[in-house]
């Protein structure tokens, strides 16, 4: 019963947590309208959206696909070139710009994966199953994605000197998931029939005791449940974060509507009268037109 | 000072450091950064803790509760800005933006990768706002608020042009520049800020513009151009100030009066706006486009900001043009409208030539001028001869502001291609939204900054460079104060041989004015072979 304690605690903290970020961002206002435009105005719809629909449209390209990393390049500083070492020319690096596509691929194949392993898990939630059984090639995407977003932290030095210990952890915590569901699946075959015994009663909150599932049982479902309920104090809350940006999801139209700042308090102006006041003596004598004489 | 060469600060390493971030506190060495700010500018703005003091002093001289003041402060817009909570919470470090910043290409130093600048702020926002942060410090990435703390913020902070280029490639669309924005609000909280932007601002906070130009000396420098461009056409053009009753009031920023080479593009504003016979005034209470109270809180931006309406309320304009300028664009299409609007003393902007309404422009009822020119040369309405262009062969820098936070990007080259024989784009990584900043935008631009301004600049040198060998380019046309003023300098520096010009420098040599005499030199004063 430990176990199902685990995954209802784990469960909750995840939705409360999630709610508690959502409700924090939610009520922080929006005081300017700050989007961020990649095309030409009143031209590209998408880049440059004008309205809601075309920033929800570019929003949800951004959440689905991570368009943005599509841009990605490696910017590098070449060699100082032959002509420049010529005497009286001076010495300035080129800088290459390559496509750098490998993060977004990476990235965009572990999401899917995991969205496909996650959804294939509901077999064990409903009955009778409406998917099919994992398979070899997506679980063997999964891992390797993964590994390419850990190596990549590991053997790139300036990742490597960027990454914090707490980037570390849900990657540890989703290659243990992974690589136990994998193992379970696939090797140390698990009684699949008691496993769904067990969710079933999670969902239907009557809870039975897992029977005879094993170690490896026990290691993804804790993993997977710390996992669950870390994703709102972490840097995982990303997944819900995206639709707040409001980079990405107001459109470019401050000038032809305007936004309202409900915080904002009037200018204190330095008023026109009082700088007549300071200047009206060299105004007059210049011919500029005054208020007072 | 002596002026390191560019051999030495070409060699850039960009190895991290062995040890672990946030690493050794942060050394003030001269060139890299700014003069503090005057106490006399901060007693004029009425900013806190005025003092004498600069960034290399061991002691700040700051409040004895200096701590609180910054904790109170990050609490109070954690609640008031969605951004910065939000941008605070949700970066995964993935890394997408670490080589997009010009200042990390130019220096080598992480602490300049967008990540980890805003880590900065992050790391004290977890230690005091997050369970995460305050249960599990250090492993959770969090960390005290010291004063060494302090100093890197304010280092790495005033070393960010908020120009928003990582922000184009980050996949949640983290916006450095509104970190930034709210560390700098902090920093001035206890004081910290630098003088290249508290002084300009305290002077359009009293004469209306940042160079402090008083209003008879405005009117002097007008009349002096007009006398110009009658030398150099025979046309004597208008250039009337605080008149009322015009139907539009021009605003553009105080660096086209008297820098160099932005006068040349002032000349070229003149000329078009008497060419299509616009109705118009300058006025010298707003006689400031730009905005340096956007360099130190919102709340400076929106008080040096307030004229231009309260300007135009008083001289009963129907709309307002505004001219060539970067972060005065930012703040004119983004901010002007929700920090002093709605403007209903106003109408919605109509070209008074063409009759094109600018719709994009109805509620703020403000347009730059590349817009009106563009409209005015698409309806075929000026006569341009680019032949008279010829000795240039000219590229375009998107200043980061029109690009990113407007999306002006077609109207100037319309413009060039209408005024010019010879135009070439620079690489396409380097122009439109992904254009590299000159490295001395966001109040940078002082002259005892100059290493980290060479550096920061350099990506955008380099792609001049490409040009120059490639195509020949001997001029850079951009439509930023900033740019005029900083850009030169930097060509210098690291290329040799390329001019900067505004675009409207280029359109008023080209422009053919009715009963012009014949031109024997351009708006430089330079005579045609």
């Amino acid at each position: 019963m430990i176990a199902a304690a685990i995954a209802y605690l784990a469960f909750t903290t995840f939705v409360a947590g999630t709610v508690w970020r959502v409700v924090v961002w939610a009520r922080a206002p929006v005081p300017f309208p700050i989007a961020l435009t990649c095309g030409q105005q009143n031209a590209a719809w998408l880049e440059n959206p004008w309205t809601p629909a075309g920033a929800a449209c570019r929003l949800a390209l951004e959440a689905l696909f991570f368009r943005s990393l599509l841009r990605n390049s490696v910017g590098q500083a070449c060699s100082l070139r032959p002509s420049s070492t010529r005497p009286g020319e001076r010495s300035s690096p080129a800088f290459l710009y390559r496509p750098a596509l490998s993060l977004w691929a990476a990235a965009l194949l572990f999401h899917i994966c995991l969205f496909w392993v996650w959804l294939g898990h509901l077999r064990f939630f409903v009955d009778p199953a409406l998917l099919g059984p994992a398979n070899r090639f997506l679980d063997a995407a999964l891992l390797a994605a993964l590994s390419f977003l850990f190596l990549r932290r590991v053997f790139d030095p300036r990742l490597r000197y960027l990454t914090l210990f707490s980037d570390y952890l849900p990657l540890a915590l989703l290659a243990t998931v992974a690589s136990s569901g994998v193992l379970m699946r696939w090797w140390a075959h698990t009684d699949v029939v008691a496993v769904k015994r067990f969710a079933i009663g999670l969902a239907t909150f009557h809870p039975v005791a897992p029977v005879a599932v094993g170690l490896l049982f026990y290691i993804h479902l804790f993993a997977a449940s710390a996992l669950v309920a870390s994703i709102p104090f972490t840097k995982l809350t990303h997944m819900a974060g995206i639709f707040f940006s409001p980079t990405r999801n107001l459109p470019n139209r401050s000038r032809a509507r305007r936004h309202v700042n409900p915080w904002l308090a009037p200018a204190q102006i330095h008023t026109y009268a009082e700088w007549e006041d300071e200047f009206r003596d060299k105004m007059r004598a210049a011919g500029l037109p005054l208020e007072h004489q | 000072m002596t002026e390191p060469k560019p051999e030495q600060l070409v060699q850039i390493d960009y190895t991290p450091p062995r040890a672990p971030w946030p690493g050794a506190p942060v050394e003030f060495r001269k060139g890299t950064y700014s003069h503090a700010g005057a106490a006399k500018n901060l007693k004029y703005l009425g900013l806190p803790n005025p003092r004498d003091w600069q960034p290399a002093d061991l002691d700040w001289k700051l409040p004895e509760n200096w701590r609180e003041i910054i904790l109170e402060g990050m609490r109070e817009r954690l609640a008031k800005y969605r951004s910065f909570r939000l941008f605070m919470d949700i970066c995964v470090r993935c890394g997408a933006c670490a080589d997009k910043c010009h200042f990390y290409l130019g220096t080598g130093d992480p602490r300049n990768m967008p990540v980890l600048r805003a880590e900065l702020l992050r790391s004290v926002y977890r230690r005091y706002f997050t369970p995460a942060g305050r249960a599990l410090g250090r492993l959770a990435g969090a960390r005290d608020l010291t004063v060494d703390v302090l100093k890197e913020w304010f280092y790495y902070f005033y070393q960010c042009t908020e120009c928003r280029r990582c922000s184009v490639f980050c996949p949640f669309g983290i916006d450095t520049a509104e970190v930034t924005m709210v560390a700098r609000e902090l920093l001035n909280l206890v004081g910290c800020n630098i003088n290249w932007i508290v002084e300009p601002a305290a002077n359009c906070q009293r004469t209306g513009n940042h160079l402090g130009i008083q209003p008879h000396g405005f009117k002097d420098t007008l009349d002096f151009a007009v006398d110009e461009i009658a030398s150099l056409t025979g046309i004597r053009v208008e250039a009337p100030v605080n008149r009322k009753g015009a139907e539009i009031l021009f605003v553009a920023p105080s660096a086209d009066f008297y820098g160099t080479p932005h006068y040349y593009t002032l000349l070229g504003y003149l000329m078009v706006l008497h060419e299509a016979r616009v109705d118009y005034t300058f006025s010298a209470y707003a006689s400031e486009g730009g905005n340096f109270g956007m360099f130190v809180s919102h709340e400076l931006m929106q008080r040096l900001n307030a004229k231009i309406y309260a300007e135009a309320h008083r001289l009963g304009v129907k709309w307002v043009l505004g001219g060539e300028c970067g972060h005065m664009w930012r703040v004119l299409h983004q901010y002007m409208n929700t920090l002093n609007g709605p403007p209903d003393f106003l109408e919605p902007p109509v070209s008074p030539v063409t009759g094109t309404v600018f719709s994009n422009a109805r509620s703020a009822c403000a347009v730059h001028i590349c817009e009106l020119t563009a409209d005015l040369v698409a309806h075929g309405k000026l006569r341009l001869d680019p032949a008279r262009n010829d000795r240039w062969t000219v590229t375009f820098h998107d200043s980061c502001n029109t690009a990113r936070g407007m999306g002006l990007l077609e109207e100037p080259r319309l413009l060039l291609r209408a005024a010019c024989n010879h135009f070439f784009e620079m690489p396409e990584n380097t122009i439109r939204e992904r254009t590299l900043c000159c490295g001395s935008g966001a109040g940078l631009g002082g002259d005892e900054n100059f290493e980290t301004r060479m550096r920061g600049g350099l990506p955008r040198a380099a792609a001049v460079r490409q040009v120059k060998e490639v195509d020949g380019v001997n001029l850079l046309a951009c439509i930023c104060a900033i740019d005029k003023a900083s850009l030169p300098k930097l060509l210098d520096y690291w290329v040799g041989g390329v001019e900067v010009a505004g675009v409207h420098e280029l359109v008023g040599n080209a422009l053919v004015m009715s009963g012009e005499k014949p031109r024997a030199a351009d708006l430089r004063g330079e005579a045609y072979v």
